[in-house]
C-alpha cells in the first residue's frame, strides 16, 4: 500500500525524525491558511499524488509570498499530473502539502528496503540526491553504500555513522544524521515497510537533517496489525475495480487489453496473460483468485471481470490444488445468474475435484467453450473475441 | 531415490483443526503419506481423521517421531509456528500458508541460521516424491513417478509442468515448489543441488517468475555445477513494471527482475527456456532427446 508525501512525514515526526514543518490543504483557502499559519518567508506548494517526479510536472511550486501561494494552489489542485510514474493518462492532484521552505546546503539520498539475497534489511545511501536512485546505480554504482541489518540487533549507530561517512555528511550535522537514519530504521521496521525512501535528505543552512520528500511503501501482508497506516489509503489513488477486488482479497490489476482472465496462482496467473499476447490477444487484466476463495469470492471475482466495459471475452484457467475445482465452478455459474454473459466464455478445468466441476458446469446450460489445455483456451478466446 | 521426502517420511500438520488443513489432510492420507499426527493448541488428546492432536509440536515429535511438518496455521500466527517447528528439531518444515508479514520472515529467517532444519515456504505448494510422499496441496493424480525433478516459486504452474510431462510419459522424481515470497527458506539453488546430488534425477525443469534475481544467480550456479540439464521457464513476460504480481515476490521495480533479463542470464547459463507455459513439457523432452535421456525418463 502506498501512502501520500505528508503522510509520510507525519509517521517520521512521530518517531523524532525530522522533517520540515508543513500542512496539508484540499482547497486553495486551506493553502493560504496552511502558509500563513506556517509564517514562513518561503514556503513550497507540493502536489500530494502517489506518484513520483512531480516536481519535474509542475507539481512543485516555491512562493515567496501569500498571493503567491494562492497562485500556484489554484493552478496545481485540479490539475492532471503526467509523470514517469502515472502513465499517459496521468493523476489528478486532490491535495497538497503546504511546507516551510528551507535554506538546502546539500542533497543525499537515504533508503530502506528489503535485500532478498541476504533476506535481512538494508540501508542505502547516497551523496547524489534528489535524482532516481536506479540512475545512480548504473551509472555511478560506487556512490551507493549499504549497510545490512541484523533483525535482531537493528541498526546499529556505527553502521549509520558509517553510512554518514561515506556518503560525506559534514562533521557538525554528523550526529543528527545518524539520529535520522535510526529513526527511519526504526518507522520501516515498527511500520512493516517495504520501502521507505527519501530522496532528497537535506543538509540546512541552520545545521539540520531533513526528509524534503517521503516515499512509503507497506507490505499489504502485514496491514492486520498496523490499523493507522490502513488509515491512511486514499481510494482516488486506487483504480475502482482494484478496491472493489481488494474487498474479497481477490488480487486483481486493470490491464488495456479486452479478455478478462480469472485464474487461480499468481504465476498461472501471470502466465495466462503472456499466453494470450502469445497468441496475438490482450488481456484485460491480472486476476489470481487465491486458494481460499469461496464460491462467493468467485462469484465477486467474475463480477469484477464483466463490470470492466473493455471486456470481449473472458478465460477462466484452474488448475486446481488447494482451490477446487466445484468452487470455481459454481462461482461462474452464481454470477451469470446475477448478472447475466453476452460474451464468450472459454473455461479450463484442471486439478482438484476436476470432474465435479466440469459436471456443475455442463449442467449449469450456460454457453461455455470448454477448453483442454491452457494453450487450446488461450487460443479459443483470441479467436473468439477477434 | 528422490529429495526432501520419500516414503520414510513422518510428519505432523501443524494447524490440523482448520478447515483447510483437514480437506488436505485427508488428500494426503489418501495418498499414502504418513501423517503421524497434527498441533492445535489447546486441541491436545483430540483425534481428527484418525490422527492424533497435540498441543505442542514438541509433544507431537516426542510422541510420534515425526521427522517433518508442514504448516496450515493462519498468517499472523504463521511465522511462530515455524520458529517451533525449528525449535522441535525437525528436519523439513514446510509452510503452505501465505500472506505472512515480510518482516516476520526476516526473523524467521535469522532464527534459523544455524539450525538443522530445511525449511520450503512460505506460500508454496509443498514437496512431493510421486507414489512415495505427498505433502502440501498439489493435486496428487497428476504426478507420476519418475526422474525429472521439478522446482519452482509458483504453485499452479508446477501443476502445469507436471501435468504436461506426466501426460507425455515422463514421470517426476520429486517436485518442489519454492514459494512465491520474497523471503523465503528453500531457494533455487538449495533444490537444484539436491537435485544434481540425487542419482534418479536426470533433468531439472526449473520455473521462475518476475522479480528479484534469484533466477539469474541459480543459473550462475548451474553453469558452474550442475551435471545435469535444465529446463526454465519464466512467467511474466508481459507484467507492467512497478505493480505486484499476487505473490510478494512478483514485482518489477528499479528496472530489476524483468523476464526477459532472466531468460537472457539463464540462456547464457546453457537452460534452454520454454517459449509459453504451453510447452514446458515438450522444452524439457526436447532437451532429454539432445542429451540421451529420452529412454532414460520416460516412465510410462
Amino acid at each position: 500500500m502506498n501512502i501520500h508525501e505528508y503522510q509520510g512525514k507525519e509517521i517520521l515526526r512521530n518517531f523524532g525524525v525530522a522533517v520540515p514543518n508543513g500542512r496539508v490543504a484540499y482547497t486553495v483557502d486551506e493553502a493560504v491558511e496552511a502558509a500563513q499559519a506556517l509564517g514562513t518567508d518561503v514556503t513550497v506548494v507540493k502536489a500530494q499524488i502517489h506518484a513520483g517526479g512531480r516536481g519535474k510536472a509542475g507539481g512543485v511550486k516555491v512562493a515567496k509570498k501569500l498571493d503567491e501561494v494562492r497562485t500556484y494552489a489554484e493552478e496545481i489542485l485540479g490539475k492532471t499530473l503526467v509523470t514517469h510514474q502515472t502513465g499517459p493518462e496521468g493523476k489528478e492532484v486532490k491535495r497538497l502539502l503546504i511546507e516551510e521552505g528551507c535554506d538546502i546546503q546539500k542533497e543525499y539520498y537515504v533508503g530502506v528496503v528489503l535485500d532478498r539475497a541476504t533476506s535481512k534489511v538494508v540501508m542505502m545511501a547516497s551523496e547524489e540526491g534528489g535524482t532516481e536512485i536506479e540512475e545512480v546505480a548504473e551509472k555511478t554504482p560506487e556512490k551507493i553504500f549499504k549497510e545490512v541489518i541484523d533483525p535482531v540487533v537493528g541498526l546499529s549507530p556505527y553502521q549509520a555513522r558509517r553510512l554518514a561517512f561515506n556518503i560525506n555528511i559534514p562533521q557538525e550535522t554528523l550526529s543528527k544524521a545518524v539520529k535520522f537514519m535510526m529513526g527511519l530504521y526504526e518507522v520501516f521496521v515498527k511500520k512493516d515497510c517495504s520501502i521507505a525512501e527519501i530522496n532528497p535528505l537535506v543538509t540546512t543552512g541552520e545545521g539540520d537533517v531533513l526528509a524534503l520528500d517521503a516515499k512509503f511503501n507497506f507490505d499489504d501482508n502485514a496491514l492486520f496489525r498496523q490499523k493507522d497506516i490502513v488509515n491512511y489509503r486514499d481510494l482516488d489513488e486506487e483504480d475502482p475495480k482494484e478496491i472493489e477486488a481488494s474487498k474479497y482479497d481477490l488480487s486483481y490489476i486493470s490491464l488495456d487489453g479486452n479478455i478478462g482472465c480469472m485464474v487461480n496462482g499468481a504465476g498461472l496467473a501471470m502466465s495466462t496473460m503472456d499466453i494470450i499476447k502469445h497468441y496475438g490477444g490482450d488481456p484485460a487484466n491480472f486476476l489470481d483468485v487465491g486458494g481460499g476463495a469461496t464460491a462467493e469470492k468467485v462469484t465477486e471475482a467474475f463480477k469484477i471481470i464483466l463490470s470492466d466495459s473493455n471486456v470481449k471475452g473472458i478465460f477462466v484457467n484452474i488448475f486446481g490444488g488447494i482451490m477446487k475445482c466445484d468452487v470455481i465452478a459454481e462461482g461462474v455459474v452464481e454470477a451469470t445468474k446475477q448478472v447475466g454473459l453476452s460474451i464468450p466464455l472459454v473455461v479450463r478445468l484442471e486439478g482438484t475435484n476436476v470432474d465435479l466441476g466440469k459436471k456443475i458446469l455442463s449442467e449449469s446450460g450456460l454457453n461455455i467453450t470448454a477448453a483442454e489445455s491452457m494453450a487450446d483456451g488461450a487460443e479459443k478466446i483470441v479467436s473468439l473475441v477477434k | 531415490m528422490s529429495v526432501f521426502v520419500n516414503k520414510d517420511t513422518k510428519v505432523i500438520v501443524q494447524g490440523i483443526t482448520g478447515s483447510t488443513a483437514l480437506f488436505h489432510t485427508k488428500q494426503m492420507l489418501e495418498y499414502g503419506t504418513k501423517i503421524v499426527g497434527g498441533v492445535t493448541p489447546k486441541k491436545g488428546g483430540t483425534e481428527v481423521e484418525g490422527v492424533p492432536v497435540f498441543n505442542t509440536v514438541k509433544d507431537a515429535v516426542d510422541e510420534t517421531g515425526a521427522n517433518a511438518s508442514v504448516i496450515y496455521v493462519p498468517a499472523p500466527f504463521a511465522a511462530d509456528a515455524i520458529l517451533e517447528a525449528v525449535d522441535a528439531e525437525l528436519d523439513l518444515v514446510i509452510c503452505i500458508t501465505e500472506h505472512i508479514p515480510v518482516m516476520d520472515m526476516v526473523k524467521v529467517k535469522r532464527y534459523m541460521e544455524g539450525k538443522k532444519t530445511r525449511l520450503v515456504g512460505p506460500n508454496c505448494p509443498g514437496v512431493i516424491t510421486p507414489e512415495e510422499c505427498k505433502i502440501g496441496i498439489m493435486p496428487g493424480y497428476i504426478h507420476k513417478k519418475g526422474h525429472v525433478g521439478v522446482v519452482s516459486r509458483s504453485g499452479t504452474l508446477t501443476y502445469e509442468a507436471v501435468h504436461q510431462l506426466s501426460e507425455q510419459g515422463f514421470g517426476q522424481s520429486t517436485a518442489v515448489g519454492i514459494g512465491g515470497d520474497p523471503v523465503n527458506g528453500t531457494d533455487f539453488i538449495d533444490v537444484l543441488k539436491a537435485f544434481n546430488d540425487d542419482p534418479d534425477t536426470h533433468a531439472v525443469m526449473m520455473i521462475g517468475e518476475i522479480g528479484g534475481t534469484a533466477e539469474e544467480e541459480a543459473a550462475e550456479w548451474v553453469k558452474a555445477n550442475m551435471t545435469k540439464p535444465v529446463v526454465g521457464f519464466i512467467g511474466g513476460a508481459t507484467a507492467p513494471p512497478g505493480k505486484r504480481m499476487g505473490h510478494a515476490g512478483a514485482i518489477i521495480s528499479g528496472g530489476k527482475g524483468t523476464a526477459d533479463e532472466k531468460i537472457k542470464v539463464m540462456n547464457s547459463c546453457g537452460i534452454e527456456i520454454a517459449e509459453t507455459p504451453a510447452v514446458m513439457g515438450d522444452t524439457l523432452i526436447n532437451v532429454l532427446k539432445d542429451n540421451g535421456l529420452y529412454d532414460k525418463c520416460k516412465t510410462h
